[in-house]
């Protein structure tokens, strides 16, 4: 006779627990094939683990978007990437004037912060306006119908991005005097850059702000409250609009400040279709660290941002997979498949997709 | 003139005619009765009251105006507050944030502050529990919690949607011995009830529902006398 245990147990739960022990063996055996062979220095490693988290707090500011939105309208905004185009390329023009007045090196700081201000604004903008124009006639239809509509929306503002500042390259001013070099801490020189730095200090000042507005103020009180129940919230004397747009606003804001923010840490690469990689990415993080959860944007930004540059060199190498660097985007990807399957409530948060609207 | 008057109200869902011509009247100070079975249209007519639902026909005079074009948000600074069926604490915030939130539409920090220590006075336990979450109080501590969050408020009218649902008869008791000392102190009372034993001790009039019509109503005394509401309401044969 088989045990009662073993009907109990399905063959898709034996397939995924074969599977994640498989993915937790490469993981180990590639770490330890990379470590062992003591190709690079620990120097190398806080480099990566630098670049890493510089990176993550780009993507955690823009997933802060994705959860905000679909904290309180359940909805993914799959054109948030497209709002952090709109304020990087925007803002390029005033950086690169501010650049060639002398202004961004004489004052940086003021500099920089009227540049995170001013992007900030344009995309708050525009996301305002999406919400008004494309998706609050759609409130209250089947989620995928405004799915979809994000969708189209996306290439719309990407194509009137490019019509407004044509289809070439923009950039960003190269790094500003203040953080040119290394960070020495006494005399000692770190592999870390001041740009990561201040990549990172910027990031997480924005973010603590925005944890303040959610758990501190009475609009975020309010923003809690909505997400939690809308009909309640309404009865409060809460004015459920308002919050909405004060929601894409905030989303807005942060994202457009991660454009500059980008745009000082990699000044190339400023174009209309900027925002796709960026927005998937940060998507990802979202969802890494539970969507609709402010704590788990920040942490699945980090933590992807961690995996990407420290995955190719410690793990892929490690499996002798060649060309691991170019491989990047697809760990991104893999991850969000793998956190799909296997832990679709993310780290912190709710299961995607099964909270009713 | 009453402070609230219903009229000849006909709310849908969809096709579904829930409301067939209800009209009913509070008066300043009073506690009035809804009782009525599963399904008689009871939560439907609170919520069309306080604007969740838009009425087809028929009109909602509170202290005189219609207000059936105002939006739900705009109520409660005008005197409405409700007590939603299935209390609609918010679970995720503390006690003290769900209280605040029923004084959102207020600006005077100071009259708030006070308001808050009437509502611990009211009911203690919640003062013992300011930090909890709201999610993880039991039944009965939500439905105080949701209580003190309308009275936050300052409302003139108070729409309760079965205050007693689900809670041990001391609790009943002592929720019913709450909302008299609320209406003592001048809050009026729309009090929807299944419990129509405990409702019309505390009442003074009654309207009884039956599928989305009014059939009588009286005062609460008449209706505890009145021999179909026994048989229905009362489980007297
Ligand atoms: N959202 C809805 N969609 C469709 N029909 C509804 C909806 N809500 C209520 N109804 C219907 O309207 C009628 C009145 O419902 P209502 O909730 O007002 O009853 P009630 O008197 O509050 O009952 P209970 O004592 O069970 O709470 C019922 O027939 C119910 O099925
Ligand atoms: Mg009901």
């Amino acid at each position: 006779m088989r045990s009662r245990y073993f009907d109990n147990i399905s063959w898709v739960s034996l397939i995924l627990g074969i599977l994640r022990i498989v993915i937790l063996v490469l993981i180990v055996v590639g770490a330890y094939n990379t470590l062992s062979s003591g190709k690079y220095s620990a120097e190398a490693w806080v480099g990566l683990i630098a670049s890493g988290l510089a990176q993550g707090s780009i993507y955690a500011l823009i997933a802060l978007g994705y959860t905000l939105v679909y904290g309180i309208l359940l909805m993914i905004n799959f054109a948030h990437g497209e709002i952090f185009m709109a304020g990087a390329m925007t803002a390029s023009f005033l950086a690169n004037s501010f650049a060639r007045s002398g202004f961004l090196n004489q004052s940086p700081v003021l500099a920089i912060f009227i540049l995170l201000c001013f992007a900030g604004l344009v995309s708050a903008s525009i996301a305002i306006l999406l919400e008004r124009i494309a998706y609050r006639p759609l409130r209250g239809s089947p989620r995928l119908v405004p799915l979809i509509t994000a969708i189209g929306a996306s290439f719309f503002l990407q194509y009137t991005f490019r019509g407004l500042y044509g289809s070439g390259f923009q950039s960003y001013p190269g790094t500003v005097d203040a953080l040119k070099g290394n960070l020495t801490i006494g005399s000692l020189q770190t592999p870390i850059t001041l740009t990561q730095v201040f990549v990172f200090f910027c990031a997480f000042a924005l973010m603590m702000a925005l944890y303040w507005l959610v758990e501190r103020t009475k609009i975020g009180m309010a923003m809690r409250a909505v997400s939690e129940n809308k009909e309640v919230a309404a009865l409060m004397g809460i004015n459920i609009d308002r919050i909405i747009v004060i929601t894409f606003a905030l989303g807005g804001f942060l994202a457009g400040a991660a454009g500059v923010i980008n745009g000082i840490y990699r000044p190339q690469g400023v174009f209309f279709r900027m925002g796709f990689f960026p927005g998937v990415k940060a998507f990802t993080a979202a969802v890494l660290g539970g969507i609709g959860s402010v704590p788990g944007a920040m942490l699945g930004g980090l933590f992807l941002g961690l995996v990407e540059s420290l995955g190719p060199n410690l793990v892929l190498e490690g499996l002798g997979i060649p060309g691991a660097n170019q491989l990047k985007d697809a760990i991104a990807f893999t991850m969000l498949v793998l956190v799909l399957i296997f832990r679709p409530q993310g780290i912190l948060g709710e299961r995607l997709a099964e909270k009713k609207a | 003139m009453a402070l609230l008057e219903v009229n000849d109200v006909h709310t849908y869902y969809g096709n579904i005619h829930a409301l067939k011509g209800i009209s009913l009247t509070v008066e300043e100070g009073e506690v009035v009765c809804l009782i009525g079975g599963n399904g008689a249209g009871k939560t439907t007519t609170l919520r069309t009251i306080c604007g969740l639902l838009r009425p087809r026909q028929g009109s909602v005079l509170f202290r005189g105006h219609d207000i059936i074009d105002f939006p739900p948000h705009t109520l409660i600074s005008k005197g409405i507050a409700m007590v939603p069926e299935g209390r609609g604490v918010f679970a995720k915030l503390t006690v003290t944030e769900n209280l605040e939130l029923g004084a959102y539409y207020r600006q005077d920090k100071e009259g708030i502050k006070k308001d808050m220590e009437n509502v611990f006075s009211l009911f203690p336990r919640l003062r013992e529990r300011q930090k909890q979450l709201a999610g993880t109080m039991s039944g009965g501590e939500q439905q105080m919690l949701a209580m003190g969050r309308a009275l936050m408020a300052q409302p003139r009218l108070l729409l309760l949607d079965e205050p007693s649902m689900g809670l041990a008869p001391v609790l009943v008791e002592a929720i019913f011995d709450i909302i008299q000392t609320i209406n003592k102190d001048g809050v009026t009372i729309l009090l929807v009830e299944q419990n129509a034993h405990m409702a019309l001790q505390v009442g003074h009039r009654g309207y009884v529902l039956q599928t989305g019509e009014i059939v009588l109503s009286d005062t609460a005394k008449a209706l505890q006398q009145n021999a179909t509401v026994q048989k229905a309401y009362l489980g007297i044969e």
